[in-house]
């Protein structure tokens, strides 16, 4: 039975199990429900939550772990002599997960008897059945195949048979709790308050896959290749037949290059807009302007890239790169840190404008009471006393920045490299995150697992950023009230 | 005091240099501001131009409408009108047929082609229209031995001609359009043969070559990335919902919960792609998930959704006034009852405003899908849910980076016409999301 369907059958089990507990409580009160501890429906719900609830999470629990065991298993049967040359037990083993899903096909198509069919010519038969295999079949993998299946066809049933178990204890149990005396709304009330609790814990267990994955797979990158060469070489230049240099530095200064162009035009126009809205703007321009910055945060970073392309880009290289001299290349440092600086805009202004407005208007009148002007009010009340708050929103937004992954790859090229010209194409972080992973790689190569100590990088990067924002902001706000 | 100059009298309307300095410097500031807020608000129409005025011709394509003969002789030897046995003929059976089809349409009409092979002639259909062609004889075999209509597409420089992409100086240097060809396209115009027309292919048709963009559509994006938002609506709502309930009504403060509070706050600032490497780590290499299937990229746009619909919640469930809950509890509800009778519903709303927001971000996300495969070329639509999660697929904002990624400058206005659609789509999330809040909204 596939997990979808095993998934329905449980919910229909649930579902019996709230009417017939129901009605098996109303009958137990001989249909007084006023009898009864808690309202009818509490003991129909008390049998259904027990019916659907551990079942369908042991049969999640189950989905993720029969793969890697019986991976387990039959990666034990395959020796070395098996592993052709240049190639790995993790190729063969998917070779061999290919080969029997292949052997689904073939069965489904009414092939007489998948275990019969010969190797030599299993090739042909998996491509008629459009499934392309690298080379021929060998028996041995072709044996660890049909184990793959067979095992995995007993782990399906054997599931099956758990889960509808399960579902059936646990609706049994339930219902033999029934008497009118079952305080029924404390025990649901006590399973909902579990899941909510449950539900909750997914942001950590979020936080912990990330930092985990980053963390395992960084750790295998640098038994590969050494963390010094990584932290300190000054050339990228990964070489798919392995002897590559994968020095982070130009990738960094790329990084910080394009966002640092960024913050030079999101910073000023962002910080004067807010200023603007805040304090000078009548109500009507206020309330088309603030929204229309805030469509710029809304829109997708494709959109922006794609701008960057094929708007900006030749639009920089014709009319300032090209007659200044300065490079001939569409994408470069200036695109990506301009359209980028176009998409923060908003991240300043919106929070600097929360914070502008939160000075309370008797600093303002102290201020116009000396004499002041209102420019003059801004410079030097408002403004220091929003400070706290504007570094904060300035930081955030370099995080952000930082992070950001589709206006780099669009925009700003793909050389790595360390220069001053603001018109070269560099690359950054984010840019070498996504070519390392998306090209036909082998996966443990240190070409490939790069990526996830860039990956690392950039998560500690934008964390610090944002906790460095929380601090300043709780640390240095004044307290008006 | 005595060594003060004597004041000088003078008109309170007359200002003196300083004020005026001061005054300018007030104007001066004053235009600051104005210049930044239009700057902010220029960009916008520029960025929101450019994309629409280099999409809308994704929309409308140039098509060759024809009568094309289905020759028995060529298509269906039997005779036996057995699509198995028609699968023999290839497309390129069907591509000569279309050849002499365009050919003698010409000579019927009495245009001359001097210089110009058949072949050549034929070169101004697009290379897909011969497998359009197959599939609708395939799909009804009784089609064969008639003469039908067929509108099929033109070649993508000869769309691109019309478009103003291609100029006769450029056919010259380009080896996949000829000059001649060019002016016989405008003859045929003009003779109503070819004709520039609304493109559904463009929305429901599937991706196509890299060498064919006339044929290239946006089908199979646009269902995997609804087939997300599926997922997303369906893992997000009720997980978002249920963390915001317990942290806003039933959490202790402690230790436990700060822990999720911090989390929380922190996942909101995790760039995008981080979310892609752990897709790719935990649900693709560890949980052995299909890659470029909606089911993996759903799953890490709900991680990601998550924060945006938690806050959200919590805004809302923040804002149903205690007195409700008073009431509530005053009356005998037990806290739970409270919670999922009273306060829920009327926070409702609210949450779903916030979930459409998420959902309209999910929709638009795609530097965490490019780690998870679907930048794969795809061309099969996936099958119908729950089967068809874990099929490959594209996803809208991905297929528009893929056609940038082409070299054949056309690629670069459908890339443009698939924004389009995606901003068609945000905008009508947003648009729901404003009604919603709009009509439901209540202040207490």
């Amino acid at each position: 039975m596939t997990p979808g369907l095993l998934a329905l059958l449980v919910l229909a089990i649930a579902a019996a199990g709230f009417v017939i507990g129901r009605k098996r409580a109303l009958s137990a009160a001989s249909g007084d429900s006023r009898s009864l501890h808690s309202l009818p429906g509490y003991y129909g719900q008390s049998v259904a939550l027990f019916a659907a609830v551990p079942a369908l999470v042991f049969l999640a629990g189950w989905l993720v772990l029969q793969p890697l065991l019986i991976d387990m298993r039959v990666g034990a049967t395959i020796t070395p002599a098996d592993i052709p040359q240049g190639s790995s037990q993790s190729l063969v083993m998917s070779d061999v997960r290919r080969i029997a899903d292949g052997l689904d096909v073939l069965a489904a198509r009414g092939a007489p008897d998948t275990a019969s069919l010969d190797p030599a010519t299993l090739r042909s038969r998996l491509a008629e059945a459009g499934i392309a295999l690298g080379n021929d079949v060998k028996p041995a993998i072709f044996d660890a195949a049909t184990d793959y299946r067979a095992r995995a066809a007993k782990g399906r049933l054997a599931m099956t048979v758990a889960v509808i178990a399960l579902s059936a204890a646990g609706f049994a149990y339930a219902f033999s709790r029934i008497t009118p005396a079952f305080r029924a709304r404390n025990v649901v009330e006590r399973f909902i308050k579990a899941l909510l609790i449950g539900a909750s814990s997914v942001a950590i267990l979020t936080t912990l896959g990330i930092v985990l994955s980053l963390v395992f797979e960084t750790t295998h990158f640098f038994r590969l290749y050494p963390a010094r060469e990584f932290f300190l070489s000054l050339t990228w230049n990964p070489q798919f037949r392995g002897g590559s240099d994968l020095g982070i530095w130009p990738l960094l200064w790329g990084t910080l290059y394009v966002s640092f162009i960024a913050l030079l035009v999101a910073v000023p126009v962002g910080i004067f807009a807010a200023i603007y809205l805040a304090e000078y703007a009548g109500r009507k321009t206020r309330a088309t302007a603030k929204p229309l910055l805030e469509i710029l945060a809304g829109i997708p970073t494709i959109v922006y890239g794609l701008f960057a392309l094929i708007t900006v880009g030749p639009m920089l290289r014709d009319y300032l790169a090209q007659p200044l001299g300065l490079g001939s290349s569409s994408s470069s440092v200036m695109t990506a840190g301009l359209v980028m600086g176009i998409m923060l805009i908003p991240f300043v202004s919106s929070l600097s404008d929360d914070i502008i407005n939160a000075v309370p208007q008797a600093m303002r009148d102290g201020s116009y009471g000396l004499g002041a002007t209102q420019s003059e009010t801004v410079r030097q009340v408002i403004l220091p006393a929003a400070l706290p708050g504007i570094v904060g929103a300035v930081l955030l937004a370099a995080s952000r920045a930082i992070g950001e992954t589709m206006i780099v790859v669009m925009g700003a090229g793909a050389a790595a490299k360390m220069d001053l010209n603001p018109f070269e194409a560099m690359t950054t972080v984010t840019v070498k995150i996504v070519s390392q992973l998306t090209g036909d790689t082998e996966f443990a190569s240190p070409e490939t697992l790069v990526a996830f100590a860039l990956g690392l990088t950039l998560f500690v990067f934008t964390l610090g950023l944002n906790i460095l924002a929380l601090y300043i902001v709780r640390k240095y706000r004044e307290q008006y009230e | 005091m005595t060594a003060q100059a004597a004041p000088t009298h003078r008109s309170l309307y007359r200002l003196d240099t300083r004020t005026k300095r001061r005054n300018a410097a007030e104007k001066r500031f004053r235009l600051y501001g104005l210049a930044a807020v239009g700057f902010g608000v220029l960009a916008l129409v520029v960025l929101l131009s450019s994309v629409l005025a280099q999409g809308v011709g994704a929309f409308r394509q140039t098509f060759v409408v024809m009568d094309v003969m289905l020759d028995e002789g060529v298509l269906d030897k039997s005779g036996t009108r057995d699509p198995e046995v028609m699968k023999k003929v290839t497309t390129i059976g069907y591509g000569k047929l279309l050849q002499t089809s365009l050919n003698a349409e010409l000579a019927e009409k009495g245009f001359a082609v001097e210089g110009m092979s058949a072949k050549d002639v034929g070169a101004l259909i697009s290379k897909e229209a011969p497998a359009q062609l197959r599939d609708r004889v395939l799909a009804d075999p009784d089609l064969v031995g008639q003469t039908i209509r067929f509108k099929a597409y033109a070649n993508g420089r000869i769309d691109g001609y019309f478009k103003g992409r291609v100029s006769l100086q450029s056919a010259e240097l380009d080896s996949n359009v000829t000059p001649e060809q060019l002016r016989l396209a405008d003859t045929l115009r003009a003779a109503g043969i070819m004709e520039l027309s609304f493109n559904p292919g463009f929305i429901f048709g599937p991706d196509a070559s890299e060498l064919r963009p006339e044929a290239a559509g946006l089908g199979v994006a646009i269902l995997g990335s609804a087939y997300m938002m599926l997922i997303v609506l369906a893992l997000a709502l009720p997980l978002g919902v249920a963390t915001s309930i317990y942290l806003e009504e039933f959490a202790p403060r402690n230790k436990w919960t700060d822990l999720i509070e911090v989390n929380i706050a922190n996942l909101a600032a995790v760039p995008s792609i981080v979310f892609g490497i752990l897709g790719l780590a935990v649900f693709i290499n560890f949980a052995g998930l299909p890659q470029s299937s909606p089911l993996v990229g759903g799953l890490v746009l709900t991680l990601m959704t998550l924060p945006t619909i938690i806050i959200a919640t919590r805004a809302a469930l923040k804002a149903v006034p205690p007195s409700i809950k008073d009431a509530a509890l005053g009356i005998g509800a037990s806290k739970m009852q409270t919670v999922f009778h009273h306060v829920l519903p009327l926070a409702m709303p609210g949450i779903l405003t916030g979930t459409i927001i998420g959902l309209a971000q999910a929709l638009g996300e795609t530097a965490p899908l490019l780690l998870i495969g679907m930048v794969a070329f795809v061309r099969e639509y996936p099958a119908a849910p729950p089967e068809g999660f874990g099929d490959p697929a594209a996803a809208l904002p991905v297929q528009v980076y893929n056609f940038t990624q082409r070299a054949d400058p056309a690629f670069i206005e459908r890339a443009s016409g698939a924004i389009i659609v995606l901003m068609v789509f945000l905008l009508a999330m947003n648009l729901l999301a404003i009604i919603l809040r709009r009509r439901f909204e209540r202040r207490w």
